[in-house]
This record gives C-alpha cells, sequence and structure tokens, in this order.
C-alpha cells in the first residue's frame, strides 16, 4: 500500500465497506467507467476508508454556502498526505478525471461545485500545524487547519492570524480564494499574508512555490508564483500546504459605534479617518435597512439610521489618542451617539448588531434563502454606488441589506429571497449583474472577497478585458492542459 | 489581611489534540504531543489578575507541579498578570503518579507558607477530570472551600461566590482564606501579548521540592490500564421490522 505517512495520523473517515462493490452512477457512461476502473487503485493509495462513493458524503461535497445547487462528484477521496495527493492526481491525469479540491465546504461562490463529475479531495485528514517559527512570525499549515484552530494552537505565543472571513474556514481553501475579512483595513488579505504554497499539480508534480521551506519576509526570486496560487480556485492545482504571515495579538482594543445622517457623512468620515493615519482595526458601515433589522433581531435600539462600527487595537496609550481623533472626525461629519468600549462583554455587546446581521436579515423573512452580493470600489465612489444600489433595490421589489467594510470601499448586500418565487429569483439575479456592473463603472471589481467561482465567469471577462482573460487562459492552459482542475471555474 | 493569591496552573496535553493510548496501554501518548495550560486554570488566573487589576488584592503567585516544561506554563501565567512563579519540581516516576491527593498537600504547604489570602485553582483538569484537587485542599487546610465558581466578587474578609450546581446556581458567602474552583463562566480568559511575554521572561520563578514542604509523594493509587473507547462499528441495514427485532434479540438487546 502506497503509504508516504506515518500510521498514527489515520483519523476516523466515514466507512464504506457495505458499498464497496457498488460503482459510479454518474451523468456520462465513459466518466462512469472510468472512475470504476480507479477505485481499487485509488483505495490502495489512501485505504478502504478513504475512498467513499456514499450519495450522502458526494452530496456533502458538491456544495457550499451558497446559493449554487449541489453538483456532487463521482466519489470523494480522503487523502491523509501530500504524497497520496500526488498519487492520486496522477492517477486522475492518466484517466483523465476532473479533480476538485475541497477543504471546509464554507466558500460563496460555488467554487466546490463538480460540474463534470469528477473526484473530491477532501483534504481535512491533513490537519496539522507545521513549523511555528514565533520569532520570524511564520507558521506553515495544512488544508484540514481551520483559522480558528490555528488561532487557538497560537494562543500562548502571542502571535495571531488576523484574517477573518466570517466562516471557520480551511486556511488552505483561504488562500486558494484570496479571501478577506473585516480588518483587512489594517491586516491585509490573503494575498499579502501567504508567504510560500506547497501545491500539487494536475499531472501528480508537487511544486514549492517560493521554494521548499522558504519563508523570508521578502523576495525578489522570479515569477511571484505564491501570489498565481492565491485566488486561483483550485483552478491551477491543490494546495497542499500554506505558510502564513503571523501577527501580534493586540494589546488592548476599543470598539465603538457611531449613527449618521447619510451615507456620505458615514464615508467621509472613514476617508478622514484613514488619511489622519488612525491605524483603524475594523471598520464597517451597515445601512439603516439592516440596523433596522438588527435591533429587531437582537433587541437592541440603536438610531435607525447609517451606522459605522469600529474597533481599534494598540495599546493603552495609542487606543485613547486613536479614538479622540475618530470621535473628532465623526463629529465634524455630523455623526451622534458615538458610543465606545473597553471591556469584553461591551464590546460584544456594542457589536452584536454587525455579528448577527446575517441572521438578522434572515429573519426579516422567515423561511427564505439569503445570498450576499460582493462588490469593491475606490472609496471615493462608495457613497454614489451604495446610493444607487439602494434605489435599485427599492424599484426592482428587493429585500436587501447592506453590510460594507467601507474601509476596503467593500460592500455586501444580503438579500433574501423566496426559493420558490422564480420571479424573485430572476429578479435577484438581474439585480446582482447590474450591481456588478455598476461597480465596474466606477473603476471596481465584481468580487471583493468571494471569488469568481460558477457565476462570475462572464463578469470576469468585462472586468479584466479579452487581453488579459487571454493571459490568465494561457497560464491556465500552461499549468493544467487537461483542464483537469476545478473545471467550469473562474474562466468560461 | 497578605492580599497574596495563590493559583495553581497544570500542564496538560492541548484540548485540541487528539489523544492516543500507548502500545502497551499503560498510558496516554505525550512525547512530542502538544501541551498547554489546562483551561479551567487560565479561567483561575484571569479570575486572579482582575482581582488585582481591581486593587482588590496585592499579587498574584502562580504555582505549577512538574518536570521542567511546567515552568513554561507558569511563564504563561506570568504573561497574563501573575507577578511572580513557584515551579515545584516533580519529575520521572514521581510525575507519572502524581495526583491530586499529593498536590492537595503541596498547595495546602504553599498557602500556608505564603501566607495565603486566596487559594484559586481550576475546578478539574482536562486529562484526568479528577475535580478533587480543590476540595482536598480545601480540607487539609480546614478553610471554606467556594467550588464551580461562577462569580467571585470579595467583601471585606468575606468572600461571596455563586455556584454552578445541577439544580442551578448556589450563592455562599464563605470567610477568608478560602478555597475557590473556577468553572467555565467565571470568565474569558486573555491572551498572553508579546510585550507581556517578554515582561514575564523578567518575572522570577521559584524552585522548590516537594521534600522541602515535607510532602510525601508516594502514590496511593496504580494506573492498571488505559483503553481507547470501542471503535465505532458500521450500521447494520435490514430489510423487515421481523428482522430488525430478530436482530435486536441476537445482539441481546432485546
Amino acid at each position: 500500500m502506497l503509504s508516504g505517512c506515518s500510521a498514527g495520523l489515520r483519523l476516523l473517515v466515514p466507512r464504506c465497506c457495505v458499498l464497496l462493490s457498488r460503482s459510479v452512477s454518474s451523468g456520462s457512461p465513459g466518466r462512469a467507467a472510468a472512475v470504476d476502473g480507479v477505485l481499487s487503485a485509488f483505495r490502495s493509495i489512501c485505504g478502504d476508508d478513504g475512498v467513499s462513493l456514499g450519495e450522502a458524503v458526494r452530496e456533502q461535497h458538491g456544495k457550499d454556502e451558497s446559493f449554487h445547487r449541489c453538483r456532487p462528484p463521482d466519489v470523494v477521496v480522503f487523502p491523509r498526505c501530500v504524497e497520496e495527493v500526488s498519487a492520486l492526481a496522477k492517477l486522475c491525469h492518466r484517466h483523465q478525471l476532473p479533480i476538485i479540491p475541497f477543504g471546509t465546504g464554507t466558500g460563496l461562490e460555488g467554487g466546490v461545485g463538480a460540474v463534470k463529475g469528477g473526484v473530491c479531495f477532501s483534504l481535512r485528514n491533513m490537519d496539522q500545524i507545521l513549523d511555528l517559527h514565533p520569532e520570524d512570525f511564520d507558521v506553515t499549515v495544512e488544508p484540514g487547519v481551520t483559522r480558528k484552530a490555528l488561532n487557538s494552537y497560537l494562543r500562548e505565543t502571542g502571535l495571531w492570524f488576523p484574517v477573518d472571513p466570517g466562516a471557520d474556514a480551511s486556511l488552505c481553501g483561504m488562500a486558494a480564494t484570496s479571501a478577506s475579512g473585516t480588518n483587512a483595513v489594517r491586516y491585509g488579505t490573503m494575498r499579502e499574508n501567504v508567504m510560500n504554497l506547497e501545491v500539487v499539480l494536475a499531472d501528480g508534480s508537487i511544486i514549492h512555490t517560493a521554494g521548499k521551506n522558504r519563508r523570508p519576509r521578502k523576495t525578489a526570486a522570479g515569477y511571484n508564483l505564491t501570489n498565481l496560487f492565491v485566488g486561483s480556485e483550485g483552478t491551477l492545482g491543490l494546495i497542499t500546504k500554506t505558510t502564513l504571515r503571523l501577527y501580534g495579538v493586540p494589546e488592548e482594543m476599543v470598539s465603538a459605534v457611531c449613527s449618521f445622517s447619510s451615507v456620505q457623512a458615514a464615508v467621509d468620515s472613514t476617508v478622514q479617518i484613514l488619511q489622519a493615519g488612525v491605524p483603524i482595526a475594523r471598520i464597517e458601515f451597515l445601512d439603516e435597512v439592516m440596523i433596522d433589522a438588527c435591533n429587531r433581531f437582537s433587541s437592541l435600539s440603536y438610531p435607525v439610521s447609517p451606522t459605522l462600527f469600529l474597533e481599534f487595537h494598540g495599546s493603552e496609550r495609542s487606543l485613547e489618542e486613536q479614538v479622540n481623533t475618530t470621535e473628532g472626525i465623526t463629529q465634524s461629519n455630523g455623526g451622534s451617539d458615538f458610543q465606545w468600549a473597553r471591556d469584553v462583554e461591551t464590546r460584544n455587546r456594542l457589536w452584536k448588531a454587525r455579528h448577527d446581521a446575517w441572521y438578522a436579515a434572515q429573519a426579516m423573512r422567515p423561511g427564505c434563502k439569503a445570498y450576499a452580493t460582493d462588490v469593491c470600489v475606490p472609496l471615493s465612489r462608495l457613497p454614489q454606488i451604495i446610493v444607487e444600489t439602494k434605489e435599485d433595490l427599492i424599484e426592482s421589489r428587493l429585500t436587501g441589506h447592506i453590510v460594507g467594510h467601507v474601509g476596503d470601499g467593500n460592500f455586501h448586500c444580503l438579500m433574501v429571497m423566496d426559493p420558490s418565487d422564480q420571479d424573485e429569483l430572476h429578479r435577484v439575479h438581474l439585480f446582482t449583474e447590474r450591481l456588478a456592473r455598476r461597480a465596474l463603472a466606477m473603476d471596481g471589481t465584481c468580487t471583493g472577497e468571494h471569488g469568481v467561482g460558477l457565476g462570475k465567469r462572464s463578469l470576469l471577462c468585462e472586468e479584466v478585458g479579452p487581453s488579459a482573460i487571454q493571459v490568465m487562459q494561457s497560464l491556465k492552459d500552461a499549468i493544467d492542459p487537461k483542464n483537469l482542475m476545478n473545471p467550469g471555474k473562474i474562466l468560461v | 489581611m497578605s492580599g497574596r493569591v495563590l493559583v495553581g496552573v497544570k500542564r496538560v496535553i492541548d484540548y485540541a489534540v487528539k489523544i492516543r493510548v500507548k502500545p502497551d496501554n499503560s498510558g496516554v501518548v505525550t512525547d512530542g504531543v502538544k501541551h498547554s495550560m489546562n483551561p479551567f486554570c487560565e479561567i483561575a488566573v484571569e479570575e486572579a489578575v482582575k482581582l488585582k487589576e481591581k486593587k482588590l488584592i496585592k499579587e498574584v503567585v502562580a504555582v505549577s507541579c512538574g518536570p521542567q516544561q511546567s515552568q513554561e506554563t507558569i511563564r504563561t501565567a506570568l504573561a497574563m498578570g501573575a507577578d511572580r512563579g513557584i515551579h515545584v519540581e516533580v519529575a520521572g516516576k514521581d510525575y507519572e503518579t502524581l495526583g491530586p491527593l499529593q498536590v492537595s498537600k503541596i498547595m495546602a504547604a504553599l498557602a500556608k507558607k505564603e501566607d495565603a489570602q486566596l487559594l484559586i485553582l481550576g475546578k478539574q483538569a482536562i486529562d484526568d477530570d479528577c475535580n478533587q484537587t480543590g476540595q482536598m485542599t480545601a480540607a487539609l487546610l480546614d478553610w471554606p472551600q467556594g467550588t464551580f465558581a461562577s462569580e467571585v466578587s470579595l467583601d471585606g474578609d468575606k468572600v461571596k461566590v455563586v455556584r454552578e450546581i445541577d439544580g442551578g446556581l448556589e450563592t455562599i458567602k464563605i470567610s477568608t482564606p478560602a478555597v475557590l474552583t473556577a468553572d467555565l463562566r467565571l470568565n474569558t480568559p486573555r491572551y498572553a501579548t508579546l510585550p507581556n511575554i517578554m515582561k514575564a521572561k523578567k518575572k522570577k520563578i521559584a524552585n522548590v521540592k516537594p521534600a522541602d514542604l515535607g510532602v510525601d509523594l508516594t502514590s496511593r493509587l496504580e494506573v492498571l490500564k488505559v483503553e481507547e473507547p470501542p471503535q465505532r462499528e458500521a450500521g447494520v441495514k435490514v430489510e423487515t421490522v421481523e428482522d430488525l427485532v430478530g436482530k435486536l434479540k441476537e445482539t441481546g438487546r432485546i
């Protein structure tokens, strides 16, 4: 049995002894036959327990947290180490089987749907945290490690990994989707914080994008392969290790809330706060529709108007200065009800509205599904795009709540819709396209954080233009000539 | 009142680690496995540091019994705000058989020696789940005990403790000196920050041997065997209700 990793790392995976004799039933008979043929080879690599044909398991691995319908793979494999990933990939390559990497399934753009069937590589059993170097502020993790698991591991070192997309996502998955979060304004996104990747390509070759074990804080060596794979959404290779940049845990934190009479006033404050050099950690915008939903859901009583939620990190003295400067700026923009808090309990209470936003939005129409749009524009265009978007929502008779990472010019429209109302779904779809095009017209992007996945491929073409798309396609053709890596995503 | 609070901190296998039993069934694998401060001890340290920040007590002393590596656990407590540490050296065979009774004797001796006003411990350790050390120590000292504390408030020379019990919450008032054990909801422990970790390196950790405290480490317990729980078996599907009843009878379930 091919095994490059120690026996002790085996974990319980779904048992499928009863199903060993079952063969694959799927849309394409040719592909079904191909998958059947390799099943025993798969089992000899990752063990009987490491290969699953179970319908429930395949369905679980064919969808994420988006509204895109489930597209199950033909088989799910659970490799335990990079050598197994490589061997499995080689087999898929030889038999022309699509390869879909799977981390935690918490994506928002349908990235794990197996549109052409194939083999889903669930990487959750590779869950080691390797090579922590506290003095160098770096750590390397395998795909089964989530960001909360890493931060728990680091809790006695005084270090943390701050990128926080909300979900407890796989860090390698976050690298694959170039994830971001509420504190990107201070700590950056995955693009700025991934130092090196170990990647298995479609033909099974294993590469280290910055060289094996290398972790200098900066480099000028060769093409930037690391950032080529960051955001590639599984279409160029399987990420089996990522080396991450760590930061010191904030000494103290202060949270604040402030209401404004208009979106413009809130955004103006944001721009001025950044211009004043305040190293603000989080600055979130909620529109009055969102605040109203939050008030109802969490029994709060915020003024129902555009609101900023702020968070400051630093030493006690620096916080005092940051908060004073910020309060002055918000006041000069007509901000009111400025509240701030230091201790954990009150801070959590102040931010509760923001934390519960997703659920509060859904609670406005029980039984409905929620979907978040995700565009990003230069800061100066934010008021205009938010105002126009809100007008569009009213005209289209849609329920939408605006939540924005205003420090980055990125905002989400949390739409709530009745999944059985085809007309409403259609209107939501059209609205989303208009919104993306509105952002593109303002020098922005159709996706600030969530990725292209299945739904934004044509928007990507509009965004970067035909010449750049051609280059992207050339890269894809060069690295994955058989188009086995997560087909149907990013590029049309 | 001395204004001194002793906090016991135990080095245990980290809660996120998947435990493996040694092949000879004599115990669990600890070599090369991540260890950290017992989560309930973290809560105990946090409570003590909070009391000091409120200026209700003057000094927090972190105590740990174990081998060299226990000093790392004390350093974490110092980084969270404890003022100094005491490392009671217990290594080798003695450490393997170290249990609540011996630790209680050590804690009792130290509490007297340091003239402690309060001794705060975690309610239990996540490796042995004994939930005994706090109670035994109080008995040895003949001190009152406020165990499973979810709220603590100092009131002159008395302590008001809200305890988590099966029926709900019980509020008691006890005199000091006293032993408290921390339950989950007492507080949310702070993270150690880098500047505090650096400051902690300069704080003192005293070395003490159990013999110096007149404590006999002989264990009255012998571990015979450690086993994993039985592996979960695959289910079996049956066609009819009769088959189901038959199978249940077969396996002696009914």
